[in-house]
């Protein structure tokens, strides 16, 4: 008789999920899902507010990343202002942007890998949970857990003197930024104190690609041949190919690196990308129109980034980005666990762009705000931690917003997601009728490496339990465990 | 008669012009009397009742009761805190006051008074009422889920005749603030900053500024509502 098997909640990633996995009547994986339970709403609130409230607003569907929501709001309502399609602002305007989302990226990541991932890397997989976390990282690896508190820390206050908080600040406004670096804030992010030093920073981020590059070398199988799966991706890059976290054209790639989505102009995303409802999940499922529901899906993030970028533009990370490249064979990477390396890469990126910009004059002075002729529709796109973030709105003649549309990086991921706890469940499950801790741990790290944020994506606040769940080939639930 | 009386706030001898308000006596004594429908240079109502204090043993508006020769105030006494505490969550649970998102936060006298009476969370059920926004005016916007009925608008915002342009509409618990149709046309850019200013909460918004000051700048960002009134009694001690 055939099973269904759902695991919840899943750990160590941000929202609430359920895993389903469905067995025939031999015992094997017939179907898998992720389902993603909560609800929020966003989109349907801020219609009827004015628009310039949007980056403040919207920004508090998350407290991981929320400068990647209020910059991309903020990018968006540019376009309303006339203040151009992510390139009119005035130097300060950007640039201080530009440092804040490199803060975010840098604290975001530096969260991710030290604080939940690392403990199933350092202490392996099949680990039991009283091991593998946070709390072991910092006694058995202090220096490791150290450099992760203290990066995380350092993201903060370059967001902290960007944004005037650390979470939900109001830095970015529309046409600009409202407020210039000063010269203690330049001071105290160069070489502050013991931790506050960019230099430092840069040196820690190149130890965690090193860290990784080792672990790598000795535990191939678990990178290299866990959940690997062909998929497109996607993401912003600079209009020369660079990788670009701010700012940039639209591209895609398929699973062998043939562009499928030409570098377009992202305000018209939806010509390219629709949406689709299942069912079973709160989170939709975007895909590329062109391709189709089945094969037009794709994934974001740090490793789609790798993927569609030609090259990055900061020396230590192009030297990492050439190393990652070369390992792959000049093709895009479709290895989950390539995540964690393609986010260390960016970790180095963001650090030595942070280094740059602090020494750029223009975040002390200049204009901050610039304007032009009103429109009434904007799309701001960014490339927050975890992938492409789109905000789309609409307003009305009194400047209130009509219309709001939020595809937020976690819900790009969806497919890919379902795809990866596809491939690992169908090889872990196979003949088996119970759910062990072994199973449920190898189907998390398969969602954790993509570092989803399911509150965001589902436009919820707490933690992210993960519940699991076996049904029968008569849809009976013959097994279930919590994960919380 | 003399120009000046002599009266006692909490114990405290104190001595202001004769005539003058209870809550304006206390500031030149370095003593903060909280307020909210209160406004320099504005004819005082006694609307709020954040200004209660005891005279004399009654409780009284301070905003409009003026000072006479050995007064005795009670104003920072228990039971006096925790009236204008609870006239603080009624006017959070009256409303749709969502701090995070609106752009006054940190220059709202609304807020800053919860920050001060140290409110976690109101001791009243939320009523979330369904207001309107009315954005059709091309300078403001007057968000009605924010309006605390104060009248400062009313009481302050003229024009070149003196004629109020905002205005109360219907009665009893639909009452709301609105912009008088016809004077609200000749609202010109300086009153419409001066409304927003006016306005205690973030219920009068001049459109397409939000956010321009930055946190930290804000005038409450440092120092607690009252405190610089305050300050002025640590100097002169």
């Amino acid at each position: 008789m055939g099973q269904k098997i759902t695991i919840e909640p899943v750990t160590r990633v941000e929202g609430h999920g359920k895993v389903t996995i469905h067995l025939d009547n031999d015992g094997n994986v017939e179907q898998t899902r992720l389902h993603i339970v909560e609800f929020r709403g966003f989109e349907r609130f801020v219609q009827g507010r004015p628009y310039w409230e949007m980056p403040v607003v919207v920004q508090r569907l998350c407290g991981i990343c929320p400068v990647s929501h209020h910059l991309a709001a903020a990018k968006a309502v540019d376009v309303i202002v006339g203040a151009g399609t992510g390139n009119g602002l005035t130097p300060t305007g950007e640039k201080m942007r530009r440092l804040m989302h490199y803060g975010q990226i840098f604290q975001s990541h530096a969260l991710h890998f030290f604080h939940l991932a690392s403990p199933d890397l350092l202490f392996g997989i099949d680990a039991p949970p009283a091991k593998r976390n946070i709390i072991n990282v910092a006694l058995e690896h202090r220096d490791l857990a150290i450099q992760g508190v203290m990066m995380r820390k350092y993201g903060q206050e370059v967001i902290k003197a960007t944004a005037g908080k650390k979470i939900h600040g109001t830095g970015a406004i529309p046409g600009g930024i409202n407020k210039h670096l000063t010269e203690d804030e330049r001071e105290y992010l160069l070489n502050g104190d013991e931790y506050m030093d960019i230099d430092k920073m840069i040196s820690w981020s190149q130890e965690a690609v090193e860290f990784f590059k080792d672990y790598h070398k000795n535990n191939r199988e678990v990178i290299d041949g866990f959940a690997e799966f062909p998929s497109s991706h996607l993401s912003l890059v600079r209009k020369d190919g660079a990788l670009d976290l701010y700012h940039g054209v639209l591209r895609a790639v398929d699973s062998e690196g043939h562009k499928i989505l030409h570098d377009v102009d992202y305000q018209d995303y939806d010509n390219y990308i629709e949406e689709e409802v299942r069912n079973w999940s709160y989170m939709k499922f975007p895909y590329l129109k062109e391709f189709g529901k089945n094969k037009g899906w794709y994934s974001v993030g740090p490793l789609a980034r790798m993927n569609t970028a030609d090259f990055i533009d900061t020396p230590l990370a192009q030297k990492e980005f050439e190393i990652f490249k070369n390992y792959n064979g000049g093709k895009p990477s479709n290895k989950s666990m390539h995540f964690h390396w393609a986010r260390l890469i960016e970790i180095l990126h963001s650090a030595e762009k942070i280094k740059e910009l602090l020494s750029d004059k223009d975040l002390i002075e200049g204009e901050l705000v610039i304007r032009g002729n009103k429109t009434f529709e904007g799309v701001g796109l960014i490339e927050a931690p975890r992938g492409t973030l789109f905000h789309h709105y609409k307003v009305d003649d009194n400047d209130m917003i009509t219309m709001a549309n939020l595809i937020v990086s976690t819900t790009n991921n969806n497919q890919p997601m379902n795809e990866a706890v596809n491939k690992v469940a169908t090889k872990v499950m196979a003949g088996q009728r119970e759910i062990t801790e072994a199973m449920m741990n190898a189907v998390e790290v398969a969602i954790r490496a993509y570092d989803p944020c399911l509150s965001c994506a589902t436009h919820a606040l707490g933690q992210m339990p993960l519940e699991f769940e076996v049904f029968d080939f008569n849809n009976n639930c013959i097994d279930r465990k919590f994960k919380g | 008669m003399s120009q000046f009386v002599k009266f006692t706030i909490d114990g405290t001898e104190c001595m202001a012009a004769r005539g003058q308000y209870i809550v304006d006596a206390a500031k030149e004594n370095g003593i903060y009397i909280p307020t909210l429908c209160n406004y320099p240079g504005v004819k005082p109502k006694g609307g709020c009742r954040i200004c209660t204090v005891r005279v004399n043993g009654r409780l009284m508006t301070a905003c409009t009761t003026p000072v006479a020769e050995g007064m005795t105030i009670e104003s920072e006494v228990h039971d006096i805190v925790e009236l204008r505490k609870s006239i603080v969550e009624l006017l959070f649970v009256e409303g749709n006051h969502f701090c995070p998102g609106c752009e006054k936060s940190g220059n709202c006298e609304l807020q800053a008074l919860a920050y001060r009476f140290r409110i976690m969370v109101p001791r009243f059920p939320f009523q979330f009422p369904l207001r309107r926004i009315d954005a059709s005016h091309p300078k403001i916007i007057k968000d009605q889920n924010r309006c605390i009925l104060c009248k400062r608008c009313i009481r302050a915002i003229r024009d070149e005749e003196g004629r109020s342009v905002f205005a109360y509409r219907r009665r009893s618990s639909r009452v709301e603030v609105v912009v008088d149709p016809k004077l609200g046309k000749q609202l010109t850019d300086e009153l419409a900053q001066k409304s927003m200013d006016v306005c205690p909460v973030g219920s009068i918004l001049v459109k397409e500024k939000g956010f321009i000051t930055p946190i930290g700048s804000r005038k409450y960002d440092h120092e607690a509502i009252g405190s610089d009134i305050e300050h002025i009694r640590m100097t002169k001690i």
